[in-house]
């Protein structure tokens, strides 16, 4: 490698690209070389660095400083400025950014620091170049586990440092592994569910867009401990950027030799197979997935059996969140006990939330397992936006539950919430400030889900017609005065019939919604 | 008979029935599956027409109808919904004169919701084609279809 003077990294994901990232980085590179600095400064393609909704931005290293909102026009000067006379441009440098790596409390804003586990090479390293990941201790952890470890020792390891599914539904993966790796029979599969679908998340594109290697890493760990040989991706057809980058990560892993047969020259082989779906929410449903990845309709199968004993073509598999598997290689590498500094006694180690909605800076963000709503929308997202007061948020996506503010001080993590009768799911979080209509946004909520259920059972399928009719009288002002009630008659129904969570899990944002702003809702009927 | 050539890129297993319908309605000129795009499919993974016409109906990615050479995905959830893609929404249709699944009668555009596309810290945002826009307003809406307009 040249030595080189600075580094300039360039966020690629698509929010980036959206604000013409492309057409910046070309720019740049151009401009570079007719100040006769290429051999000087090295421009580097990186994933997200957490901040969204500041256009393009770019990373100029050794200093560390962050640029946003730049535009080709800003390039000539920001090279001159900062490249050759090494005066950072003052006027693009954003002044709150997500700060990585090490736990210091002591700052707030965006600008406090992250313990990151999940995103620790997102923003940092070239998501294309497989040398990157492992100049970052990438592979390491296979390596550690293939070489120093049985497949048993994985798996407690894994079950001692207490990590539990981050798509939602937080079972403990080593006890789901160990389920898979006794079920009986010898081809086994590692599924990873990328099929983001659930509103105002977007953990996972930025994991697959940031770090591929990562992702690949765990399932390899993941297909040791329970014995698999082959691995599938399924990532929603809507992703092409993260379709792009994670095949062009498998194609060097396989070049590397750390996929394929005899992986590292041991009686180990996995490969990964990325599948591309077609647009279904109920897909992010595992066994709706197992379906749609075997040719069919996407609809949930019955449970049991559950799929780690019959899951894709009726084999033993394990379904696993990216965000889950993305925390695996760390706890190999640096143990379960490590792992349990982080978070809480009950709910170990990070969780990735995105912010959005009503406030100053939405953005993703990686903190500890407990950490409070407040301190995740005042600390971090800046606050209400527009100096606005905080009505409530719409915690854990669309099949989520409205925390109002007496729920701000409570810590988010899936078992703490759980005895608030909320939910932490995907780790979507939603801010509405005071001038939010909820009614509207009910009505928003509940024409998603008629929009998503699948049609296979009967609750779900006319239970989100019927919702969806009797909310949008109410909103034309044409509601009758029992209608609410029926609201919440209809939601409990489909909660104790529903054939799977996404007719089952309604009852929550309705029964949420109305336990805070009851009034204002039955106000809308006569 | 460029069908045929699409369908030799993927072996004949059922697990590559999105692939193949995604590589149909890609390379057919109205950007939708035909009941010839259906029809192959089913011959090749040696399944009933019904079959794959159930797999085909299943998915909001894949149209059964003509459609325009540019699809406009609007994002209509929640997230969105909040920083204004209902006013938007109307804008299109007004815009554009055609309801949601309607194609212009030029057959530029299709107008389509999607569910999240991801890109929540720009919201509202829609896709035209692979291309993505957050931060939209009116005036951005127009730009973005004038732009298209011109191309041609």
């Amino acid at each position: 490698m040249n030595l080189v003077r600075n580094h300039v990294l360039i966020s690629i994901d698509a929010g980036t690209i959206m604000a013409g990232a492309r057409a910046v980085e070309k720019t740049l590179v151009n401009e570079i070389a007719s100040q006769g600095l290429t051999d000087e400064i090295s421009v580097l393609e990186t994933g997200s660095v957490g901040a969204t909704g500041q256009g393009v931005i770019l990373v100029v290293y050794p200093e560390g400083v962050y640029y946003g909102n730049v535009t080709p026009q800003d390039i000539p000067e920001l090279v001159e400025e900062h490249l050759l006379k090494g005066r950072p441009l003052k006027r693009l440098i954003l002044s709150e950014v997500p700060r990585q790596h090490v736990i210091k409390k002591e700052k707030t804003g965006l600008l406090k620091e992250q313990p990151r586990i999940v995103l620790k090479n997102s923003g940092i390293i070239n998501p294309e170049n497989i040398d990157e990941y492992i100049a970052a201790n990438g592979y390491e952890a296979i390596a550690k586990a293939l070489t120093t470890m049985t497949p048993d020792e994985v798996i407690e390891e894994t079950k001692k440092s207490g990590l539990v599914g981050r798509g939602g539904a937080a079972f403990t993966t080593g006890i789901k592994w160990d389920f898979a790796r006794k079920a009986a029979g010898d081809i086994k599969y590692i599924v990873c569910n990328a099929d983001e679908g659930e509103p105002g998340t977007f953990k996972d594109r930025l994991i697959l867009e940031g770090d591929p290697h990562k992702l690949i890493e765990g399932m390899l760990i993941a297909g040791y401990a329970v014995g698999a040989s082959k691995g599938f991706v399924y990532i929603r057809g809507e992703y092409a950027l993260s379709i792009e980058r994670l095949e062009k990560a498998i194609g060097q892993a396989r070049q590397y030799g750390l996929l394929g047969d005899n992986i590292l020259e041991g009686p180990f082989s996995f490969d990964i197979t990325v599948m591309k779906g077609a647009g279904a929410y109920v897909c992010g449903e595992e066994t709706a997935l197992i379906e749609s990845l075997e040719g069919k309709r996407g609809h949930p199968r019955n449970k049991p059996p559950y799929p780690v004993t019959e899951g894709l073509w009726a084999k033993p598999t394990v379904v696993n969140n990216v965000e889950t598997l993305a925390n695996v290689p760390d706890i190999i590498l640096h143990g379960a006990l490590w792992f349990r500094g982080y978070g809480t006694e009950k709910c170990t180690g990070t969780k990735v939330f995105t912010i959005i909605g009503n406030v100053a800076t939405p953005g993703l963000i990686e903190v500890e397992m407990g950490t409070t709503l407040r301190d995740i929308i005042y600390e971090y997202a800046g606050g209400i936006k527009d100096g606005k007061q905080f009505k409530c948020a719409l915690v854990g996506g669309a099949a989520g539950a409205f925390l109002g503010p007496d729920m701000l001080d409570v810590k988010m993590d899936f078992v703490n919430l759980k005895e608030y009768a909320a939910v932490l799911g995907s780790g979507a979080i939603l801010v509405m400030d005071e001038d939010v209509d909820m009614l509207d946004m009910l009505k928003s909520v509940l024409h998603f889900f008629r929009h998503e259920s699948c049609g296979h059972c009967v609750p779900c399928r006319l239970g989100t017609a019927q919702l969806v009719k009797i909310i949008d009288r109410v909103s034309a002002s044409k509601g009758k005065k029992d209608d609410i009630d029926k609201l919440i008659k209809i939601a409990q129904v489909m909660q104790a019939t529903s054939f799977c969570p996404l007719g089952q899990s309604l009852n929550l944002p309705i029964s949420s919604s109305l336990k805070y702003f009851g009034d204002e809702i039955r106000s809308r009927v006569r | 008979m460029y069908r045929e050539q699409l369908l030799k890129k993927f072996n004949p297993a059922l697990d590559n029935i999105l692939y193949i319908l995604h590589e149909l309605q890609d390379n057919n000129p109205e950007h939708y599956l035909a009941k010839e795009d259906i029809r192959v499919c089913a011959d090749y993974l040696e399944v009933p027409y019904s079959y794959v016409h159930s797999v085909a109906s299943f998915y909001t990615m894949f149209s059964l109808k003509p459609r325009g050479r540019y699809i406009i995905r609007l994002c209509d959830s929640p997230p969105c919904h909040l920083m204004g893609s209902q006013s938007l929404l109307d804008y299109l249709k007004k815009a554009l004169k055609v309801n949601v699944g309607e194609t212009t009668q030029d057959k530029m555009f299709t107008l389509e919701l999607t569910s999240c596309l991801g890109v929540c810290g720009v919201a509202p945002a829609m896709m035209i084609n692979e291309e993505m826009f957050g931060n939209l307003t009116p005036a951005a809406v127009d730009s973005i279809l004038d732009k298209r307009r011109k191309e041609l």
